[in-house]
């Protein structure tokens, strides 16, 4: 068996991670910038950041015959400082060209203030000036609901085809707004937050195969590397055909991936 | 449109509980744990909303209707629209929203 880890944060995992990703069937990575877990103190922090996600991990991960790829962005949690976030936007786009650099992601918002906002409809215009893909982090907890819906209107308002952004951590309240909108939904598993192994597939048997994936956003946190070959078990457990569990776990990976000219995976000799 | 559709998990009943009854039977006994737990610490019964909204929350779970972890967490959501214009001096999310709006629905 083999799939995609869509959305994990690598720079957090040790080589133990990727050996037994590797194991466990998995071909490919996409990794979004993200918060580490603590802001960082100036620009040039971002700039060693997007260097280690297009230079360094890639590397990393080709040892384990795992192929990596990155998006682009400051992340809402550090960019509630409208002044500083320009900053680091503006390091952006010289790395777009980069082998590996899908899009801009993982923008949207953490505590849906105005700031928060200002700096994601500017990234939304990077994006849509340099025809990029988008990949979207959705708030936490009760401000889930509520910043899903900000995002979407922020993003229905740019000229981006909905079929290029993925909206990430839906969950039940939140899956069938994001599909109903053109958007690709995909789920975090987690084992406290966002959504178990057996949700997931609830919300598959519930809404169907059709632009949705899942990951395991494995992190610096309580969160499993091994998250995405657990579901496909738990797809197995129930009795869903592999074709159906193929899907969700390469197939449309394969398919939303596939939008952006620097990704290519070789299912066949991974 | 997507729709939660039904008969869509392709276990029977009885193939549910044969594989989910003894996890979520320990699950049901940690909650009623934690309730009676609740009850034998210090302070006020419900003065705090995560107890509020959780207590709301077991009212959706025996309500009869469908769509529980959907209604449960959209319950649990903020639902005030206006947006502050910065996180500075902003509590994390919770899990709870300040305040618990309509029925439990
Ligand atoms: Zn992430």
């Amino acid at each position: 068996m083999k799939y995609i880890d869509p959305h994990i944060h690598m720079v957090s995992r040790t080589t133990d991670d990727y050996q037994r990703m590797a194991q466990a069937g998995c071909i490919a990575v996409t990794e979004p910038a993200f918060w580490a877990g603590f802001d960082r103190s100036s620009v040039q922090g971002f700039y060693d950041y997007f260097r280690q996600l297009t230079e360094y991990e890639p590397r990393r991960a080709a040892q384990f015959g795992i192929q990596h790829f990155t998006w682009l962005c400051i992340n809402p949690k550090e960019a509630d400082d409208p002044g500083f976030a320009r900053e680091v936007v503006s390091l952006i786009p010289e790395f777009l060209d980069c082998p590996g650099v899908l899009g801009i992601g993982e923008i949207g918002l953490n505590k849906n203030t105005r700031n928060e906002l200002t700096i994601l409809e500017e990234q939304i215009r990077l994006a849509e000036e340099h025809g990029q893909m988008v990949l979207v982090h959705t708030p936490h907890l009760e401000d889930k609901l509520k910043g899903t819906r900000i995002i979407m209107d922020a993003l229905a308002a740019s000229r981006i085809d909905p079929g290029r952004i993925l909206i990430d951590h839906v969950e039940e309240h939140t899956v069938a707004e994001v599909l109903d909108r053109g958007f690709w939904a995909g789920m975090t598993l987690y084992p406290d937050t966002k959504v178990t192994p057996q949700r997931a597939v609830d919300i598959i048997e519930m809404y169907g195969t059709e632009r949705i994936w899942m990951n395991s956003a494995g992190d610096w946190g309580c969160s499993d590397p091994l998250a995405v070959p657990k579901a496909r078990l738990e797809m197995r457990r129930r009795g869903h055909a592999v074709e159906i569990i193929d899907r969700v776990t390469l197939n449309n990976p394969l398919t939303f991936l596939g939008q952006s000219e620097r990704f290519s995976v070789d299912v066949e000799s991974a | 449109m997507n729709v939660p559709s039904e008969n869509s998990c392709p276990m029977t009943r009885t193939q549910v509980l044969d594989a989910y009854f003894m996890e979520h039977r320990a699950r049901l006994l940690d909650i009623a744990a934690f309730l009676d737990r609740l009850d034998r610490a210090a302070g006020e019964p419900e003065d705090d909303i995560r107890e509020t909204s959780f207590r709301r929350a077991l009212e959706i779970l025996t309500d009869g209707r469908t769509g529980r972890a959907g209604r449960i967490l959209t319950m649990l959501s903020d639902q005030t629209t206006e947006l502050p214009v910065s996180a500075a001096g902003m509590k994390g999310a919770i899990g709870a929203p300040v305040s618990l709006t309509g029925d439990p629905s």
